[in-house]
């Protein structure tokens, strides 16, 4: 962990629950950064992937939320907070097709309980908090070798 | 193989990326579920769907996806054709179904992006 290296990039974006005409935009955008930034393919593929998942279940779940990013030598980190219904048992989420898709988050091709198990698999940390009738807050980490 | 190719041997329509046919592809992936496809799919890939709304635009974006083919003669909503456009991600549509869409490419020599899927966590 590089936890007290400078960020060399900060930034938050609001994102809007239920926008689903918006959904990517902000992960667009982030994917966009870290290649101007000049990471390794492989980390702006998977820090892009997991911003995605995290703007779709956004989205898809809560009335609103921000994605904020920070960029360190050592490593990418992507935090969402969003105030939403909260998910009321974690390891039950976690379940790879275990889902509360609604029908217009299927018909966009995701809602298949999926979501939350790429964001993991694709995290080199990953941690997940959530409170009943609040929301949901995610913390991943992508390590960058031989830093920017 | 071009993409000029991959029109000929699915009597594709262009519908995005007319300027960008002369393309090179390799290896393709096909699915309907966007998050399988974010999970599996490889840049610089084909994917192959029968899904048209713009997350599956957005989807190619985060992955580098050369090009998308829209199979089973979907037609994307204008919303769709605008967002590939403007990141600039080709889009043809062809009649085939999945199956002999992906069919008609690999007997082409256009690969899979992955065999197989041995455990959950299996990427490359």
């Amino acid at each position: 962990m590089h936890v007290h290296e400078k960020p060399t990039f900060e930034s938050n974006y609001t994102v809007q629950g239920g926008n689903f005409d918006e959904a990517g935009k902000v992960a667009s955008q982030i994917k966009v950064i870290l290649k101007k930034l000049g990471l390794q393919t492989d980390v702006v593929r998977k820090a892009a992937l997991v911003a995605y998942e995290s703007e779709i279940n956004i989205v898809s779940y809560a009335r609103k939320g921000t994605i904020s990013i920070s960029v360190t030598p050592g490593q990418v980190k992507i935090e969402t907070t969003d105030e939403g219904q909260g998910i009321p048992d974690i390891n039950l989420a976690m379940q790879e097709g275990y889902s509360t898709a609604t029908s217009k988050i299927r018909e966009m091709g995701f809602g298949a309980g999926m979501g939350l198990c790429n964001i993991k698999k694709f995290s080199d940390h990953f941690q997940i908090t959530s409170e009943i009738g609040k929301g949901t807050h995610l913390k991943m980490i992508i390590n960058i070798e031989n830093g920017v | 193989m071009t993409l000029n190719e991959v029109i000929e041997i699915l009597d594709a329509d262009v519908l995005v990326g007319q300027d960008q046919l002369e393309m090179e592809v390799k290896t393709a992936f096909g699915a309907d579920l966007m998050s399988d496809v974010l999970a599996f799919a490889k840049s610089g890939s084909l994917l192959l769907t029968g899904l048209t709304n713009p997350q599956v635009i957005r989807t190619s974006d985060i992955l580098d996806i050369a090009a998308i083919i829209m199979v089973r003669g979907k037609k994307p909503a204008p919303e769709t054709i605008r967002l590939a456009e403007e990141l600039r991600i080709p889009v043809l549509s062809t009649k085939y179904i999945l199956f002999e869409t992906a069919g008609r490419l690999y007997e082409k020599g256009i690969k899979g992006c992955v065999e197989r899927v041995d455990n959950n966590f299996a990427r490359s």
